[in-house]
């Protein structure tokens, strides 16, 4: 059984007709960085809210994190796009679903699809904010609290400050695990790198050079992250502050 | 907000989604967590080997894995399957591959990575000392490994192991890609038919998240005994 390779491809025009293959791969690789680092800064917003209020005294505010958590932790992601793209629009008034629904492509699938993965990777990111607020020595929160500092206080210039250094690396594989999460919105039609490598099997027949390329760029963004982010633990290090070796943890 | 909501609809299509989806997705879920776990394991002995070469392949292989989508994955293996299998009977055409036989290969051995790395820190988290009476009991490396290390290694990572199962459960979702019929694919199929969206995919999500919900909780009274007993 032999396959015959035929590389040229990713130099010959798309059917569309906006450029050579390997062009429309690249921008599904833009597509895919877009969609990524805006629901990662959703994510990040949303996680350090939802991890530090876990760690609070305020009961009520405790349960709500873990309902949030809990919810969106075990449903399936891509039931979770299915949800923002399909029920949420026919659940909102009539109006603002029908707004949402006319929104022009791309953006239709975008905007669920970035809703999706936002909250899909803030309940991560709150997991990882809790977890390194608790790894603190107790002492820091009972010093802060001793020098006069209001409980806001306390996290906004002692606590959170430590604990994001050390919830840096974990955040890392979070944030690689939304650029690899987000090939799941070319279910709802987002054409991001993975729709797009599958778009080109389908109109080239060349079935494993569009993956291979697909995977080469993957395989390439997921260098420069990690080139990226040690260069940003290096450069926000504070001497002496050892990170706790976090224990292995199951994801995907 | 449920004031068109069709009960009914999700009624009359129960018996297909979990007869014929849920089955097929557990069962996918058990034959990949099995074959992943097996798999894993030995790529985490892989990775731990002394001779460089075995150690390289292995954690190629894992980080190459971790490193694309699973999406991706489902893709390069919804096409290569067919003529790995060609390769391996020697034909000339590549063979036919099901739905549910493809998804079970590609879950198998895409999660066979994350199972390595956990399995892996298992290993690690065994004292040195253990290997060393081991082997100055006059025990090789397969019995110090098979009677000694994994079994203890195993047990430490049992929450862990299960944690990465549930994952795996939701995971299994993702064939709807390859337009397998699994829960998800399903109750897609209903949905679509009968025009119920709404109601087909609520319902996924309540079934999805009760059933995970649910393993989770087990998984962390589990962690609790295990805990104590240590």
């Amino acid at each position: 059984m032999k396959y015959t390779w035929h590389w040229q491809i990713l130099f010959e025009t798309e059917p569309g007709g906006t450029g050579t293959y390997l062009h429309y791969l690249l921008v599904g690789l833009g597509w895919t960085l877009a969609t990524a680092l805006a629901a990662w800064v959703i994510a990040l917003a949303l996680g350090v809210v939802v991890g530090t209020v876990r760690t609070t005294t305020a009961r009520w505010a405790v349960r709500l994190g873990n309902l949030y958590v809990e919810i969106f932790r075990n449903v399936p992601l891509i039931v979770q796009m299915f949800l923002w793209f399909f029920v949420v629009p026919e659940l909102l008034p009539e109006a603002v679903g029908d707004w949402i629904k006319q929104m022009p492509p791309p953006w239709g699938s975008y905007v669920p699809a970035v809703l999706c993965l936002a909250i899909f990777t803030s309940v991560r990111v709150a997991e990882q904010v809790g977890a390194g607020i608790n790894s603190l020595p107790r002492g820091q929160r009972l010093a802060a609290t001793a020098m006069g500092l209001s409980q806001f206080e306390a996290y906004r210039r002692v606590m959170l400050p430590q604990a994001f250094r050390i919830i840096l690396p974990p955040l890392t594989s979070e944030f690689m695990n939304i650029i690899k999460n987000s090939s799941v919105a070319l279910t709802i039609g987002l054409l991001e790198l993975t729709g797009r490598a599958r778009a080109m099997q389908e109109f080239s027949f060349r079935v494993f050079e569009a993956f291979s390329a697909a995977t080469v760029i993957y395989l390439l963004t997921n260098l420069v992250v990690v080139l990226v982010m040690r260069a940003l633990e290096k450069s926000v290090r504070v001497p002496g502050l050892i990170a706790a070796g976090a224990g292995p943890q199951a994801g995907h | 907000m449920f004031a068109g909501y069709d009960f009914d609809a999700i009624q009359r299509s129960l018996p297909y989604l979990f007869r014929e989806g849920m089955t097929f997705t557990v069962t996918l879920t058990a034959i990949a967590a099995s074959g992943g776990i097996v798999f894993g394991t030995l790529l985490a002995m892989m990775r731990l080997s002394a001779f460089r070469p075995v150690s390289m392949l292995a954690g190629g292989y894992v980080n190459l894995m971790r490193s694309v989508p699973l999406v991706l994955v489902i893709f390069w293996f919804f096409f290569l399957v067919p003529y790995i299998g060609a390769w391996i009977i020697g034909a000339r055409e590549p063979v036919r591959v099901g739905a549910f036989l493809s998804a079970a290969i590609t879950f198998t051995m895409f999660e066979a990575a994350y199972y390595c790395e956990i399995m892996r820190a298992g290993i690690q988290s065994i004292a040195r000392g253990q290997v060393w009476s081991g082997y100055a009991l006059g025990l090789n490396y397969w019995q110090t490994m098979g009677h000694i290390v994994l079994p203890q290694a195993f047990r430490n990572m049992v929450p862990v192991l299960l944690t990465q199962t549930i994952i795996l459960f939701q995971d299994t979702s993702l064939v709807y890609v390859i337009s397998a019929t699994d829960f998800l694919g399903a109750a897609s199929k209903v949905a679509n038919r009968d025009y119920r969206l709404v109601e087909m995919y609520t319902f996924a999500a309540v079934v999805y998240f009760i059933i995970s919900y649910s393993l989770s909780l087990l998984v962390k009274r589990l962690q609790d005994r295990i805990a104590i007993i240590r």
